[in-house]
Parts: structure tokens; sequence; C-alpha cells
């Protein structure tokens, strides 16, 4: 079975920069109703600074790869977004080890340690309209495509479907977490900003990293 | 958008460097962006920091000086700041009597907030939080990020920060702090939206005969939208759920906190001043001190917020300690 070597994962990253990047008035633009219009800026400022680290270091190691943009997003995007995705990345780097690779089950495990990260960081429940929705489908999708025998480039398509299905699932909920549950019903038919930079992150996953 | 600044990403940076040149008693760390009093660590005092999104100036960093603040650690605008600056500003006013920390009850900060205390108790410094949670706006807190910290805040920090320069310890202070939140409640308005200057447009639309009663210090939304009424309208309409809220008694002692959001003038908000003491009148509360002006803004949003505080001895004579800060200054 196809090993994801270290280049893949920051072709990973770089993908997702160029996402959050060509998506960044788009996010923005989602957060201004029903947040503070500022998740598209704050996660582009956070990416351009991981490229920058990219660009600059060299790794051997996921574990230090990951260290290092946990690091970064955590010092460089602020609002809730920091914690969050640094915690993410922070997690999945301790989960992946001093390795120079993840075989499709790793990787599979790494992604479900980054999600007990921000779930110990937020404390989400399912359906509070937030990242989560489509952060704990597409993990689920991804390690049940794996586990039933399917491919790596397979299991990682599923995964994004079910983020961007998780992602959509959010305009209907209520919120509960973070600045859109001072809007109670008023944040229901709004597609969640984090949700949506979730969806991208899956996407860039299912494009850089088989 | 019209504002006085140079480009959108620059502003924060560029304001530290006016606050530096305005304010030689303070020092600035342009790097991690942070502002201390000059004389950080005070030898003997629990430090007292705090931090949040730009845009609510004089908070934070205008409150950093003798008798409030040792450190401010101000983010992006309205976007919290992060664990590294607070953990930076943690080490360097730690006296060695520990460290507390103001937090505004909104899910970035209390991350943050919560990475640098971490991380610095991994360092062995010790580190207390006080949250504050103040705006009765947000009724249903089971079901919501819980009410924000609003004006209380400033309250708390000036006399959270006068019983810092008696020389208490950092239980007593964490104490202090919980019941200055639990004994102040604050609601706003606003008659005007506001431009975060790196989104560049308004962050939500309020129609020119509409106001929305209940609004955060970010622009988020409030309890109500409706059409704008007269000043005494709005003083009872933002009024009565604060005292509602206490309940407050007739006969008690409260400090009265007129707040501006940025774009109101001072004329305006003395009226409003006017019109919730004559209410307060009505209801047998009486006013121990007052506070009107712009102290904890959201840009360049028209409104007004207002913030009662119950007042005993204590509280009393933490309010009237000397401060000297670029943004409350007496007894000095």
């Amino acid at each position: 079975m196809a090993a994801v070597r270290l280049h893949s994962l920051q072709a990973w990253l770089r993908e997702f920069a160029k996402l959050i990047a060509e998506n960044k008035d788009y996010l923005t633009q989602l957060d201004s109703a029903i947040g503070d219009a500022d998740h598209g800026i704050n996660m582009d400022r956070g990416m351009r600074a991981v490229v920058t680290v990219l660009d600059n270091e060299e790794f051997t190691r996921v574990a230090d790869l990951f260290n290092k943009v946990g690091m970064t997003l955590v010092s460089s995007v602020g609002g809730a977004a920091g914690p969050l995705y640094g915690t993410y990345f922070l997690r999945f780097g301790i989960n992946a080890g001093d390795v120079a690779e993840l075989n499709a089950a790793r990787l599979g495990e790494a992604f479900l340690a980054g999600l007990e990260g921000v779930v110990a960081r937020g404390k989400p429940e399912p359906g509070d309209k937030t990242m989560f929705d489509a952060m704990a489908p597409a993990t689920s999708a991804y390690n049940a495509a794996i586990d039933s025998g399917h491919e790596l480039a397979g299991a990682l398509q599923q995964a994004r479907a079910a983020a961007e299905q998780g992602r959509d699932d959010t305009i209907p909920m209520l919120a509960k977490k973070g600045r859109a549950s001072y809007l109670g019903e008023r944040s229901i038919g709004h597609q969640d900003p984090g949700a949506t930079s979730t969806a991208l992150l899956f996407a860039a996953a299912a494009a850089a990293l088989p | 958008m019209k504002k006085l600044i140079n480009a959108p990403d620059a502003v924060v940076g560029e304001a530290l460097l006016g606050m530096e040149a305005a304010h030689p008693e303070l020092v600035v760390d342009h790097e991690l962006q942070i502002i201390y009093r000059g004389d950080a660590p005070v030898a003997g005092k629990v430090g007292v920091i705090s931090g949040g999104g730009s845009g609510h100036e004089p908070m934070h960093g205008g409150y950093v000086g003798m008798g409030m603040l040792d450190a401010a650690c101000p983010g992006a605008v309205f976007t919290s700041p992060t664990p590294d600056q607070m953990l930076a500003a943690t080490k360097k006013v730690d006296a060695g009597r520990g460290v507390l920390h103001v937090v505004k009850n909104y899910t970035g900060d209390i991350m943050n907030f919560e990475m640098a205390a971490e991380l610095a108790v991994a360092e062995g410094i010790e580190v207390k939080s006080v949250i504050t949670n103040d705006d009765v706006a947000v009724e249903d807190s089971l079901y919501t990020a819980g009410r924000r910290g609003v004006g209380v805040t400033v309250l708390l920090e000036k006399t959270v920060g006068a019983a810092a320069e008696q020389g208490r310890s950092l239980d007593e202070l964490a104490a202090l702090g919980e019941k200055v939140n639990s004994n102040g409640r604050s609601m706003g308005m606003a008659l005007t939206s506001c431009i975060v200057p790196a989104a560049g447009s308004p962050t939500f639309d309020l129609g020119d005969d509409e106001m929305e009663i209940g609004i955060g210090i970010h622009g988020e939304p409030g309890r109500y939208r409706e059409p704008r009424g007269t000043a005494a309208e709005i003083a009872e309409r933002i009024l009565a759920p604060v005292v509602g809220d206490f309940p407050l008694q007739r006969g008690d002692t409260v400090l009265a906190f007129v707040n501006g959001m940025g774009g109101t003038p001072l004329l305006e908000l003395y009226l409003m001043y006017g019109e919730i003491a004559k209410l307060l009148d009505a209801r047998g509360i009486q006013i121990g001190r007052s506070l009107v002006g712009n102290y904890i803004t959201s840009l360049e949003m028209a409104g007004c917020s207002v913030t009662l505080l119950r007042l005993d001895d204590e509280l009393t004579e933490l309010w009237d300690a000397p401060v000297n800060t670029p943004g409350l200054r007496w007894g000095v």
C-alpha cells in the first residue's frame, strides 16, 4: 500500500494554503453573516506563515513538521481558529511521531488524533455548527474506507465528500458555540465558516496526498 | 472605506508605534505586540495582564500603568491575541508572586489564554484567570458561548489593579475579580455598524432608521432590531434588562458607567447619562460613582452601553485609589 511521504504532507499544507487564499473573501463573507468577519483573513495570514516556514526550513520527521506548523498557526491566526487548527496539527504530529512517512492506516490515526485535539480544546458537540461537523464525518469516512479495503486515494475522496456534506449540513443548524451562538435562531440558514475551511483542508488532502 | 490609516494590515503595529511615542512611560514590544508598564516587573506585586482584539481602545493597552495592568496583549482588530504574546507578557511581569489573566468571555480569547496559562504553568509560573461575562443581552447562556465580557472588564481592571498595588495575593485578586464580575451587568446598543480595516466593508447592515439593542462590541447581533427611538426610550430599553438581571434593590448603590462605542460624541453620552441617572433615581438606586466616555469601543460604531457595578466600601475604595494610565488617570 502506498505510503504518504513528507513531501506529500508538505504539498497538502501548500494546497490548503492555496485554497484558503482563493477562498479568503468567501470565508470572511460567511463569517460576517454569523461571526465577526475575520475567518478568511486570519486563516490566510496563518497559512501564509506556514508556507514561509515550508519555504525556509528542512524537515525530516513528520512530528517536527506538524509541531512547527501547529505552533506557527497558534501564534499567527488568533481568534478561535488559531488554537483549534494549531491544536489539530500539533496532535496530528505527536500521533504521527518520529517517522518520515505514514501508511494509509497511520494517516487515519493521525487525522483522529487531530480531531480529538479539537474536541479537547473547543469542546464541540455534534450539531453545534462548528468545524467539528465537517471534521468528524471526514475522519470517520476516511477510516471506514481504509478499514473496508479502499486505497488511499479513494479513502481521501470519501473524506473530502464527507467534509463537504458536513459543511453543507451546518446550514440548517442552530449555532451553539462561538460568536455565531449569540445569533440564536438567526444563525439558522447560514453555512459555518469553520466547517467550510475544514472542508478545504480535506479537499487539499484529496488533491495533494495520494 | 475612509480611515486614518496607511495600510489595512499595518493598523495595529503602527498604532503601537504611536502609543509608544505618546507614552514614554510605557514599553512596547513591537515584535510580539505587547504593551508593558515601564517598571514591570514590580517587586512584591502580583502581575495583572489582559488582552484582546484591537479596535476597543483605550481597552486594553490604554489601561497599562500604575493601578491597573502590568501588560496588555493586543490582537488583530476584533481577533484574540495569541498564546505566545500572553506567555511572554506573563513571564516578564511575574515578580515571583504569580500573574492574573483578565479574560473576556469569547471563545477565541478563552482558548488562547488557556493555552498561554498551560505553557506558563509548565514553566513554573503561578497563573490564575478571571473571566468577565457581564453582557445581559445574551439571554440563554446554556445554548450559547455564554455572556460576553464587556464594560465590567474596564471596572475590573481598575479595581483589581488597585488591589494588586496594595500587595494582595494572587488568590485574593482572583476572588476579588470574581466579586467584581458577579456584581456587574451591562447592555449595549448600536446606531451604526463599523468597518474592520482588513475587511473594508461594514460588519453588519443597519438601516438609517434602525437600531440594534443588545449589540456586542464586535458587532455581534443583539436581542432586537427596531426602529430608532429617542435617548429616553433607548435608556429605558438598555437599563431595564441590566437592573432586572441582578436584580438591584431600592437602596443599592452602584457605579454607573455610560460608555461610548467610538462614534458617538461625548455630548450625546452625557445626555444619555442624564437619562440613565433619572431612571436609576426613579428606581431608588443610588449612584455612588460614575464614569462617562469612550472606554471600551467598537471602532467607529455609533451607540453606547450602560454598565452598573454594585458598590460596597471595598469596591468604592479600590475605584478611588490612584491610577496612572493613558486611559484612566486620577489621584497622581
